[in-house]
């Protein structure tokens, strides 16, 4: 208990003129001189000018959001033509193609008519020229058959039909030379 | 937070005058033990001695402080950039703390804007004055004399009159929206106007500087209660007291950051209540 009344002497003794909760005027004055100092220096110079700065980045940082929302409409409505446009070109590509098909088969077939009328016409041709030379043949014929038979009719009746060995060997003479004259027609021909 | 921190600094003190007077035993003297007392709060001037412009060395401490705040946001504000560098950008930090978590967490959009000035000026005043606590040479809180605490809470006092009177149009509307809360039986008005009289026109302003100067002066008595037991047994006890010293060092050590905590804390709590003050006497009931 004495060292606590001696220690409450002291801080009496100390703080005998002094309550900290009494304040001085020099205290209040020089408190209010730097109190007052700052809040003119805050108020009017330092964050006038902070602030100032800050709206400055505020904005541009909105110009730049509203810039790059700009960009990515634009580039958008790029990507958006460029497919319309590969749209519209594989569309071309394919009706081509089918254009190509159209045509090919058009003209395979338009070959296959032409081929079949040549065919035709070759045969038709053909066959016309087979009934023209079996005329000329029937006409050739008719013509030697007539003359072979005068021929072999006077020659039998040159050799006066004496006997059958004549007969026979004028039979066989002229069947020679019908032979001789086929050959060397055949040799012509 | 506020009222522990309270508590805490008011069993600090008892701490501290319990364990002094057993340490004042010893010898006086060079290299005896001085203990803290509440004199440091007082020390003798040093130019115009006997004036009502006395400066001593607390009022040059806070000249320091002053100069210190002035010159670095000075600085920022003159090479602020749009793009900022570190050193704007650490102001800008500090100030928009003060713009977002307190005064338009606390009065909204528009009246936090309004009142930003005040707050941000509040707070990195009491923030520097009370830091000062802690830097070396300086030792000593330029919040820890009563003066400017007194001062800046007047400032808070004198403003959220003001915004009240004006909000509501009128002193009379004022003290009737301030003093009787509407939605109570009229009986009871005789119990609540002085109370609510007290609260608003000498509780608020008192506690906002006394808090302050308490936890302040509260801080440097204890920091420097360990610093001088430290130097006590260090140099001047014999044998195994000196033992006591590293003990009293390491809780110094943990003081100096508790105060530099606190100090943070205090400027928090000064600036947030002035702002809730604003807000309640700006609002409608």
């Amino acid at each position: 208990m004495t060292t606590l009344t001696q220690y409450g002497a002291v801080m009496t003794a100390a703080g005998a003129e002094h309550s900290p909760l009494i304040p001085e005027w020099a205290d209040i004055i020089w408190s209010l001189v730097v109190v007052v100092v700052i809040a003119v220096v805050f108020r009017k110079l330092a964050l006038p000018k902070l602030q100032a700065v800050l709206d400055e980045r505020a904005a541009k940082i909105e110009g730049g959001m509203a810039k790059a929302e700009q960009a990515q409409a634009a580039a958008d409505e790029a990507k958006a033509r460029q497919e319309e446009l590969l749209a519209q070109a594989r569309a071309e590509a394919a009706r081509t193609r089918e254009d190509a098909r159209e045509e090919g088969k058009a003209i395979v077939a338009e070959h296959r008519v032409k081929a079949t009328e040549e065919a035709a016409r070759i045969a038709e041709a053909a066959q016309r020229q087979i009934e023209a030379e079996r005329q000329a043949a029937a006409v050739s014929l008719r013509n030697d058959v007539g003359d072979l038979a005068t021929q072999l009719a006077s020659k039998i009746v040159g050799e006066s039909l004496a006997d059958s060995a004549v007969q026979s060997r004028v039979v066989d003479r002229f069947l020679d030379e019908l032979e001789a004259s086929q050959v060397s027609a055949g040799a012509e021909g | 937070m506020l009222w522990c921190t309270r508590t805490y600094r008011s069993s600090g003190v008892i701490l501290s005058t319990s364990l002094t007077p057993l340490l004042l035993a010893a010898p006086q003297g060079d290299g005896g033990f001085h203990a803290p007392t509440i004199g440091d709060f007082f020390p003798s001037a040093v130019l115009f001695a006997g004036t009502p412009f006395e400066v001593n060395r607390i009022m040059l401490v806070r000249f320091v402080a002053a100069i210190a705040l002035v010159l670095i946001v000075t600085i920022a504000a003159r090479r602020a950039k749009v793009v900022p560098g570190r050193f704007q950008a650490a102001v800008e930090y500090v100030l928009d703390f003060v713009r977002h978590q307190i005064a338009i967490e606390v009065l909204g959009e528009k009246l936090g804007k309004k009142y930003f000035p005040l707050l941000a000026t509040i707070f990195c005043t009491v923030l520097f004055m009370n830091i000062t606590g802690i830097v070396p040479f300086l030792n000593i809180a330029g919040t820890s004399v009563i003066g400017l605490p007194l001062v800046l809470a007047l400032w808070v006092y004198g403003t959220y009159l003001w915004a009240g009177v004006k909000a509501h149009h009128g002193v009379g509307s004022f003290l009737k929206s301030s003093l009787l809360p509407p939605g109570v039986p009229w009986p009871l008005y005789i119990l609540l106007a002085p109370i609510e009289f007290l609260q608003v026109f000498v509780l608020r302003p008192a506690t906002l500087a006394i808090r302050l100067l308490a936890n302040m002066v509260a801080g440097h008595l204890m920091l420097a209660i360990c610093f001088v037991a430290t130097q006590y047994f260090f140099f001047t006890s014999d044998g195994g007291m000196k033992l006591f010293g590293a003990g009293t060092l390491i809780a110094g050590f943990a003081f100096f950051l508790f105060e530099a905590f606190v100090a943070a804390l205090q400027a928090y709590v000064f600036a947030i209540l002035a702002a809730v003050y604003i807000n309640l006497s700006v609002e409608e009931h």
